[in-house]
């Protein structure tokens, strides 16, 4: 008779996961049974002390990791930690740009220009169901980079996702774009899951195993069948670089970004991009990393291919939300680099640059968000020029949040190009740190031309302006600016730290 | 207290601070508070420097502080003679500039506060520029001064500022990308010997591991981001239209220090850390200078704007200097690095006188000028006495470093030598002819009311003119510091100054 084994769950380690999904679920209560009236204020409290609760207890977690949790199905450890912490704090900051719900449309559900949502918008509705769906996507995000079974691999997968289309759909102006971009994620993001699941199912029937361990040792045991490895790796890649955006699997990243509500857009940016590296560092260290040989030439073409593509096309842009959309590609290829590295180094590079990264992402679309017209926001680029003249502080911010991005010395994004691109030629890839300097420099190009728009044309006087921003938003672009100074200033105790700390349990 | 170079780096800061906290109104104040900074600054560091070691050919006032340890970077600096003669040129220079352009900053896109940060700014990072003996901390600064250049030429210069500046910045950015591709080479090689290391005593051992090719291709990153900025043909185009948007104390900075960055980094980085391939790469850099020196000098006889003739003798100029650097004769380095002290002073001479002019006939075109000898006698006297500094006639500063450097390479590279020496026949033309236009013969109409040198011009060039005449005649206490470095320089390549041969001299 087989004995039944109860399934061990490691409740203490997997505190941050359901402490938000607890805040996500409060959420959805609230958004039935408590008055309209309150609902907005008292949902972005939740969501704040949700993700600071969430942190706390992250950061009690220190040192217990190297553990597994949860039946295996979930590993916690030195680089889970970093990788959770980073999109929590991410998160933390960009859900106060949820704060502005003027930005979301009034009824989702009515057909734009329908009599029910002008009904709506007379009422002046505020949509509130978006902090529990950015909950869910959080709690999402947060088991991905610490999934070591396929299983969960894909479901953490889903749940991230599911909550990103529909929060792609509610811009309150532009609301076919909104909605156009919702749908195509969708479609695209559901056309990639079923890759990533068909991946899966051939990994399984390569390695008799769901998790990373398992495949890991199939692979170094080498008996098994070859293609099916290959066929198995080369679709669960094509899922996960559909995630970061890479090339060829970016077409979404412009449509989307540009469509959906610049709040929503700065949230996903930022921290899909974290936990989907997160994930594929984790997979490609801990699964694939003896198959090396096979996936490096692959993934090193297609890092190329995004760097050189995403910058190229940026130069093109007419608008401020497709550039950092076409930017974010060029950033996903010299993250790829960190993956590709396969070394210690690569793993600590690719952490201190996602997370600088991210805090800059999260605070340039914020600053977005403030240049409207009457009709919204402005995100034509021709129309931002001479904002340098009237908001000074604000136009500096966004200047020196694109110098990160360019990698300019003095700005985190600097430190972490200098140690992605030494990783990658540390594994003796020289091609990843040529291509990767000379898109820096093409890259360099779009961006000083937004700062030459800011500050030395001037301004044509068609309603374009920066609203003053609120508290919540202010937050959000002081917090994002100061991160970006001290990690380029004086970058060494988060170096440091993240390498005593970063490294994956096998 | 002791003065060390870190303090005498922090005193612009400070003095960057106290006008950042000053309301914008008190204009005069603030350019008081900046001169009496800079004033400070070269104070000091004149007193530093009368306790410079003349005999000793190792790096004095050394300082070092770990950074990020995880990098290996320091906070290191230290000077030989070469960079201490580049930095007295800089801090002398600086009151210079803020004296002589006393007015430039009403006329900006910003306001006259923002104009002196950015100068003091600047000027901290010249300093560390020179004394950074950490490669990585000098690629900091290296790229870091390039955003207050950019905004200074951007925001207060004239005609077509904005694209000068991009085109500036493009130029320069791009040189320091492929720059810094070398500098992670350098890196992870360190890594694979030894241990990291910026520290450029260490790297300039790291040689003897490296293959030649590898050598070859890190020299040329650092050598074309140097000879971008140096500039060197063909990489000069953006010099001109730089210093002729720019206001002429920008320009000063520009072709006065800034460039020198370029020169300095040859000596400093490609000839320490890579012996071999200067050696393989020297009859092609000799080739360039001479092009330089003789193209330069062709387009300064053709020039009709007076700032952009300058720009062009500057060209032929840093051909000379170039030349010298890399002839491998101690006459020769210590020529070439006087030289580079020499054309800071007679440049900027020029360049001020220059933009009096053009600020008081409203027009930087030669043949507007005509009989300014008769009507402005002081402001005539000082352009000629600069126009023959530049030409390098005897008795001036810069007649001891063309000689040297001429004979420096004669020694080993006659033919070289002899071609060079019909830039100075070219120098001659392209002096004498503006010269002649604009201060000699009739008085042209518009000239009639020009108003000669107030006191506070006549006190911003005296110290320059005076510098010019003085080194003319006793160039020993430079010499004297650079000499050592210099030999140190050459001998560090393995090559000795060839002995003098007297052919049938019986």
């Amino acid at each position: 008779m087989t004995t039944f084994t109860l399934p061990v769950l490691n409740y203490g380690i997997l505190a941050p996961i359901l402490i938000v999904l607890g805040g996500a679920l409060i959420g959805v209560l609230v958004e039935a049974f408590a008055p309209r009236k309150s609902r907005s204020s008292s949902q972005l409290f939740i969501a704040v002390l949700t993700l600071v609760i969430a942190l706390a207890a992250l950061l009690r977690t220190r040192g217990v990791y190297s553990t597994k949790a949860a039946m295996s199905s979930i590993t916690f450890d030195g680089a889970g930690f970093l990788l959770q912490g980073s999109i929590l704090i991410i998160a933390l900051i960009a859900i106060l740009l949820l704060a502005d719900s003027d930005k979301f449309a009034a009824a989702p559900t009515a057909v734009p220009g329908s009599d029910e949502e002008r009904q709506a918008q007379a009422a002046n509705i505020r949509v509130t169901e978006i902090y529990p769906l950015t909950l869910f996507a959080i709690a999402g995000m947060l088991i991905f980079p610490v999934a070591t079974d396929l299983i969960t691999l894909f479901v953490a997968l889903e749940v991230l996702s599911l909550p990103l289309y529909l929060m792609a759909g509610l811009a309150r102006r532009r609301r076919l774009a909104s909605q156009e971009a919702a749908l195509k994620y969708f479609l695209l993001g559901a056309f990639a899951s079923a890759f990533f699941l068909f991946g899966v199912a051939y990994l399984y029937g390569y390695s008799d195993s769901i998790t990373f361990a398992g495949i890991a040792s199939a692979i170094s045991g080498g008996s098994a069948n070859d293609v099916f490895l290959l066929i198995g790796i080369s679709f669960v890649s094509v899922g996960l670089l559909f995630k970061v955006g890479a090339v060829p699997f970016h077409s979404w990243t412009p449509d989307v970004y540009q469509g959906s509500p610049t709040a929503v857009t700065a949230f996903m940016a930022a921290a899909t991009k974290v936990a989907a590296f997160g994930a594929m560092l984790r997979i490609f260290y801990v699964a694939f990393a003896g198959d090396v040989w096979q996936w490096r030439p692959l993934l090193t073409t297609i890092a190329i291919i995004t760097m050189v593509f995403g910058s190229l096309v940026a130069i093109s842009q007419r608008d401020v939300k497709r550039m950092l959309a076409y930017s974010s590609i060029a950033h996903a290829g010299f993250l790829l680099s960190g993956v590709i590295a396969l070394n210690k180094a690569g793993l600590d590079a690719s952490i201190f640059y996602l997370f600088a990264y991210g805090v800059a992402t999260v605070g340039a679309f914020a600053i977005v968000s403030l240049v409207t017209d009457s009709s919204g926001e402005v995100t034509d680029l021709n129309r931002w020029a001479g904002l340098g003249k009237r908001s000074p502080w604000i136009a500096s911010s966004f200047a020196f949040l694109l110098l990160a991005f360019a990698g300019i010395p003095l700005t985190s994004g600097f430190f972490g190009k200098f140690y992605i691109f030494s990783a990658a030629y540390e594994s003796g890839n020289t091609a990843i740190l040529i291509t990767g300097v000379l898109s820096s420099a093409i890259a360099a190009f779009f961006y000083i031309r937004v700062i030459v728009l800011m500050f030395f044309k001037d301004s044509v006087d068609d309603g374009t302006s920066i609203v003053i921003p609120s508290i919540y938003t202010r937050i959000t672009i002081i917090a994002s600016v100061a991160i970006t100074v001290v990690l380029g200033v004086f970058p060494a105790p988060l170096l440091d730290y993240i390498a005593e700390t970063a490294s994956f349990l096998r | 207290m002791k003065i060390t170079l870190t303090i005498i780096m922090l005193l612009p800061l400070l003095g960057a601070l106290i006008i950042a906290a000053m309301p914008a109104a008190k204009t005069t104040l603030v350019k008081q508070i900046a001169l009496a900074t800079t004033v400070l600054v070269a104070v000091a560091t004149i007193v530093k420097a009368l306790g410079f070691n003349t005999e000793n050919t190792a790096l004095q006032f050394r300082q070092s502080y770990s950074w990020i340890p995880s990098f290996a970077i320091n906070w290191a600096l230290g000077v030989d003679g070469i960079a201490l003669v580049l930095i007295l040129m800089s801090v002398i220079l600086a009151p210079v500039v803020i004296l002589a352009g006393w007015n430039e900053s009403e006329g900006g896109r910003w306001g006259v506060k923002t104009f002196y940060i950015l100068i003091l700014v600047l000027e901290t990072m010249m300093i560390g520029v020179f004394a950074a003996t950490d490669l990585f901390l000098f690629y900091v600064f290296f790229e870091a001064m390039l955003i207050p250049v950019y905004f200074l030429i951007g925001g207060y210069g004239s005609g077509e500022r904005a694209a000068a500046a991009v085109k500036f910045l493009l130029y320069s950015l791009f040189g320091g990308l492929l720059m810094l591709a070398s500098i992670i080479g350098l890196y992870v090689i360190s890594g694979n010997n030894g241990g990291h290391t910026f520290d450029i005593t260490a790297l300039s051992e790291l040689h003897t591991s490296m293959s030649g090719t590898t050598q070859n291709i890190l020299f040329l990153g650092f050598f074309i981001a140097f000879a971008i900025k140096a500039p060197l043909w063909p990489f000069h185009t953006w010099l001109p239209d730089a210093a002729k948007s720019a206001t002429a104390g920008t320009s000063v900075l520009l072709l006065g220090v800034l460039d020198k960055v370029g020169t300095y980094g040859m000596i400093r980085f490609c000839l320490s850390i890579f012996p071999d391939a200067t050696k393989t790469f020297t009859p092609l850099i000799i080739v360039l200078s001479l092009i330089s020196i003789l193209y330069g000098a062709f387009l300064a006889i053709g020039a009709k704007d007076i700032k952009r003739l300058i720009a062009y003798t500057s060209i032929s100029h840093f051909g000379f200097i170039t030349l010298g650097i890399f002839a491998m004769t101690t006459q020769a380095q210590s020529g070439a690095t006087l030289y580079m002290f020499n054309h800071g002073f007679s440049t900027a001479a020029l360049f001020l006188v220059a933009g009096w002019m053009a600020t008081r006939r409203g027009s930087s075109t030669i043949a507007d000028f005509g009989g300014l000898q008769r009507i402005t006698p002081i402001m005539a006297w000082s352009f000629f006495i600069a126009g023959m500094s530049s030409l390098a006639l005897p008795g001036l500063s810069s007649f001891v470093s063309e000689f040297l450097v001429l004979v420096g390479t004669y020694t080993r590279y006659p033919v070289a030598a002899i071609i060079a020496t019909f830039g100075i026949v070219l120098a001659a033309l392209y002096v004498l002819i503006p010269v002649q236009r604009a201060l000699h013969g009739p008085t042209t109409p518009g000239n009639e009311d020009l108003k000669d040198l107030n006191l506070r011009e006549k006190v911003a060039i005296a110290p320059v003119i005076a510098i010019i005449v003085v080194l003319g005649f006793y160039p020993a206490p430079l010499l004297n510091a650079i000499n050592p470095a210099a030999a140190q320089v050459v001998s560090q390549m393995g090559y000795s100054d060839p002995a003098p041969t007297m052919n049938g001299g019986k």
